[in-house]
């Protein structure tokens, strides 16, 4: 009676021992599982602000993904600026404006072309249309080119990193989580 | 202690140490099947066949596959099915049978759901069966991303995207699944892995589940009816196998599957070899590219009706929806109330409620693939709302059923 | 005994079946892509060649200064492409094509107009619009003096004289002029600058891949993308949208910067093949593969039924 509840203890003394060392591999197995050091490092991308020249459309690569940068003439400035919704969508270094976006179309995700004569991008897939600074003007996207998560650094831009300048565009619903 | 004595043959050897005779009286020549049965009963048999040879032609499309985001497109298309001896008839072979298998579990799904073959002892075969049909989405899946074609790099990038949660925004998650921020080397890689070893592993153990859940309560008969096993199985035995209720598995019920698998691999050889195209999609034999959408991107067939069923919602109602269909099924034994074990064509409501579920998965289907636009578009919305429909008043009809 | 209900199931099944494929085949395929049908190549918004050729006095007006040999080659006739093949492409954005095979490969109404007004006759007007200043690489062919239409006549006929015919002109051929200098098919090496060969060198193969870089560079910048490689083309598109392309690009993709190539019908069916030789060269195997063991499997079909038979004797 006694020896067959002491052999019942150990069991279970044994079954959580067990279960301890479970658990810990069950956790080195997660971590094998998570994106590897170089890949997260490959995941930010600077860009050197300085080199882009006015509404010529330079397309960048981050994470994959299409990124497009548009240095807006004095003239866009001066557009944007009678309309707030398009000024909060552009990115300030130094004295210049610049589009920072994903140049990939919030409707089914085609790449939008752009004509630097009407200064607008238009996506062939469905004929949605963007004005200079992303905004949508012609349906069926749904919102404006999304802005991804970046931090200004003096003349740089570093994507991928969450600045105060992107979550006050967050917050403002200037753009969604990309 | 096994008491061992001097073989007489080579039989008589292997019997004494591992009971081949035993094993074949119970699992072969005295294990009872209802005489009362139509084609549909060797479904099991076809599935089975299909898995082998999904087994065989995979082994050797392994043989050369590189699981490598520069050389993947190329080694199955240009290595595979040019260059190894007979590599696209293995390619094929493996391609419309991994859609076949899911037209074939359907059709075996649909079976059981009309004679009532998940009621009264028979729920763990159900609840096998479906764990199996999640095992093989995985692997079809898992499977779709490694020729890493433009389908398989954009339907990787859409599914992989269901689980940041819409609003929940679980972009870690994602991250997690993919080991990138986009499908990429190391996505493949483990896709690679779950595709011929684990999900393999586990679809092989749950096929033992699934066989060894029918070894208590017995195979359903096409009218629900309840037979006495032993005593139909002592009437075989005796000699009066005309008036048993019950046949052998072997040789008996295996004759007629194989006649049913015969004519089965007519079908499937004529789609191998003259009309592949519906299971390798056209879009696929471009090669991957990150920065160029495809115009159109759906699923394969067999995963339309539920991929339909997220779309016409706003992204957090349709992802609850998604998720509904996925486990509703699981939930069926418990679902219908009624008392009655019989076909569908005997039980009141649900006679209904089977060839509406039928209908609206096609139409959902039907409509998953189509560009959701205009009159497509209401069709798909009223077809997921159907769906959900019918789930919820299933419980409801076949409480109402009265004992037949 | 009960009625026999297995070929009603039977039926039940294969209808729904059918019902599912035809939805999610080809109703859904007619709704996601437009239909075009072939004019079988006849152009016919191309003036009709009124005009009798002669083929000597096409031979000195192509020779002539000032027309074709200044940027194209003629291999047959003996005149080598004035410039190598990256240097081209860096002057013009494409490499201009030899010409000895050109009389067959294109159509002749399509080579006259091509001679007259390149642009209007590639369909890239949109893209090279005269009056906003953005001329067509290939100069127009301005006369030399006579009957224009005559003198291009002559150049037609002189064109189709020394081009290789029929069995001749190789279905390689017609995809390398028609096609090759703007896609590549790797899977048969060839590049936009001719077949990479085995190199002893890993320099010498380096070297190589340089040139087709450099290549590909100018003719991206010429193009606005690089020009797909083609190699599976005839599984991802199929014969008839590839041919229906080919015929008219601006059918699918308006504003396409691809021109039309101008091949004639039969040309256009080498192409076709050469593509099938590429990306599908098993064919003609899976055809005979197939036959074999679909008579094999009605047999084994056969046994079974007749093993059944045999064993449900006692059953019934």
């Amino acid at each position: 009676m006694k020896n067959s509840s002491r052999r019942g203890f150990m069991g279970k003394a044994f079954g959580a021992v067990a279960g301890v060392g479970a658990v810990a591999s069950l956790y080195a197995m997660k971590r094998s599982w998570d994106p590897l050091p170089s890949v997260k490092a490959a995941g930010f991308t600077t860009l050197d602000m300085s080199g882009y020249k006015e509404n010529e459309l330079v397309t960048e690569k981050w994470r994959g993904k299409p990124i497009f940068v548009l240095k807006q003439t004095a003239d866009m400035v001066e557009k944007a600026k009678k309309n707030p919704k398009e000024l909060e969508r552009l990115i300030k270094i130094g004295d210049a404006y610049y589009l920072v976006c994903l140049g990939l179309c919030t409707h089914l995700g085609c790449i939008p072309g752009y004509n630097p004569d009407e200064q607008s991008f238009l996506c062939a897939c469905h004929g949605g249309l963007y004005d200079f600074t992303g905004e949508v003007t012609k349906a069926p996207p749904p919102r404006g080119l999304d802005i991804p998560p970046f931090k200004i650094d003096g003349n740089k831009l570093v994507l991928g990193e969450e600045g105060p300048e992107y979550k006050k565009m967050l917050e403002a619903g200037t753009t969604l989580r990309a | 202690m096994a008491h061992f004595t001097k073989a007489t043959s080579l039989h008589d050897w292997l019997n004494q140490r591992l009971g081949i005779d035993t094993v074949r009286r119970v699992m072969a020549t005295e294990y009872w099947i209802p005489k009362n049965i139509n084609f549909l009963w060797a479904m099991g048999m076809v599935l089975a066949i299909t898995f082998g040879l999904l087994l065989i032609s995979g082994i050797f499309l392994l043989m050369y596959y590189q699981p490598n985001v520069e050389l993947a497109f190329d080694s199955v298309n240009y290595t595979i099915m040019q260059e190894v001896g007979y590599g696209w008839l293995w390619r094929h072979i493996h391609g419309v049978a991994a859609s076949v298998v899911f037209l074939i579990i359907y059709i075996h799904m649909f079976t059981g759901i009309y004679y009532g073959s998940y009621k009264k002892g028979r729920e763990m075969i159900w609840i096998s069966g479906m764990l199996l049909f999640v095992a093989f989405s995985a692997e079809a899946f898992s499977g779709y991303m490694l020729p890493w074609g433009q389908m398989s790099y954009w339907a990787g990038m859409v599914i992989t995207n269901l689980f940041a949660g819409g609003s929940l925004h679980a972009d870690g998650l994602v991250e997690w699944i993919r080991g990138d921020y986009v499908p990429a080397q190391a996505f493949l890689n483990r896709f690679f892995m779950l595709h011929v070893l684990l999900i393999p592993l586990a679809i092989l153990g749950l096929i033992g589940l699934h066989f060894g859940a029918l070894r208590i309560p017995h195979v359903n008969n096409q009218d629900g009816e309840e037979i006495d096993f032993e005593a139909e199985a002592a009437k075989y035995k005796s000699g009066d196998k005309a008036g048993s209720k019950v046949i052998a598995f072997v040789n008996d019920f295996m004759s007629k599957d194989m006649m049913v698998v015969g004519i089965y691999l007519v079908f499937f050889f004529y789609l191998v070899f003259y009309h592949y195209d519906f299971a390798m999609d056209p879009v696929n034999f471009d090669p991957a590219d990150g920065l160029k959408t495809p115009a159109h991107i759906y699923p394969e067939w067999y995963f339309l009706w539920s991929y339909e069923i997220l779309r016409p919602f706003s992204t957090d109602v349709g992802l609850i929806a998604f998720a509904f269909a996925q486990v509703i099924f699981f939930a069926l034994p418990f679902l219908d109330k009624s008392p009655n074990a019989v076909p569908a064509s005997r039980r009141g409501l649900f006679k209904y409620w089977f060839w509406a579920l039928l209908i609206d998965m096609i139409v959902l289907t039907a409509m998953g693939k189509l560009p959701p636009e205009g009159i497509f578009s209401t069709i798909g919305l009223v077809a997921a709302l159907t769906f959900i429909g019918l789930w919820i008043i299933l419980p409801f009809i076949t409480k109402m059923e009265k004992k037949a | 005994m009960k009625k026999n209900k297995e070929p009603l199931i039977l039926a039940i099944v294969v209808f729904f079946t059918l019902v599912t494929y035809y939805l999610v085949e080809p109703f859904a395929h007619s709704q996601m892509h437009k239909h075009i049908e072939s004019e079988g190549f006849t152009y016919k918004d191309l003036p009709e060649l009124t005009k009798q050729g002669d083929v000597a006095r096409g031979k000195d007006l192509v020779m002539g200064a000032g027309a074709c040999t200044g940027c194209h080659g003629i291999e047959v006739a003996g005149i080598p492409a004035p410039m190598d093949p990256v240097t081209a492409a860096q002057s013009y954005g494409v490499n201009p094509p030899d010409l000895s095979d050109a009389g067959s490969v294109f159509d002749p109404k399509f080579l006259a107009e091509l001679i007259k007004n390149p642009a209007h006759a590639l369909m890239v007007e949109h893209k090279f619009d005269v009056n906003k200043g953005q001329m067509h690489p290939m100069t127009q062919f301005y006369g030399a003096g006579g009957d224009l239409d005559q003198e291009v006549a002559d150049m037609v006929a002189y064109f189709q004289s020394i081009a290789k015919k029929g069995e001749e002109l190789t279905p390689a051929i017609a995809f390398e002029v028609a096609c090759g200098r703007c896609h590549a098919t790797r899977y048969n090496k060839w590049t936009q600058i001719g077949y990479k060969p085995t190199f002893k060198k890993k320099q010498d193969e380096l070297a190589f891949d340089t040139k087709v870089l450099d290549y590909q560079d100018a003719l991206t910048k010429y193009m606005g993308t690089l020009p797909p490689d083609l190699s599976m083309y005839i599984r991802s598109r199929g014969e008839h949208y590839i041919s229906t392309f080919v015929e008219n690009p601006q059918n699918y993709l308006k504003g396409t910067a691809m021109p039309r190539v101008g091949v004639s019908a039969e040309s256009a069916e080498k192409v076709i093949e050469h593509l099938e030789n590429v990306g599908d060269p098993v064919r003609h195997d899976r055809a005979e593969v197939g036959r074999n063991v679909m008579i094999y499997i009605i047999i084994f079909a056969i046994f079974a039924l007749l093993w059944k038979k045999e064993v449900w004797k006692d059953l019934h």
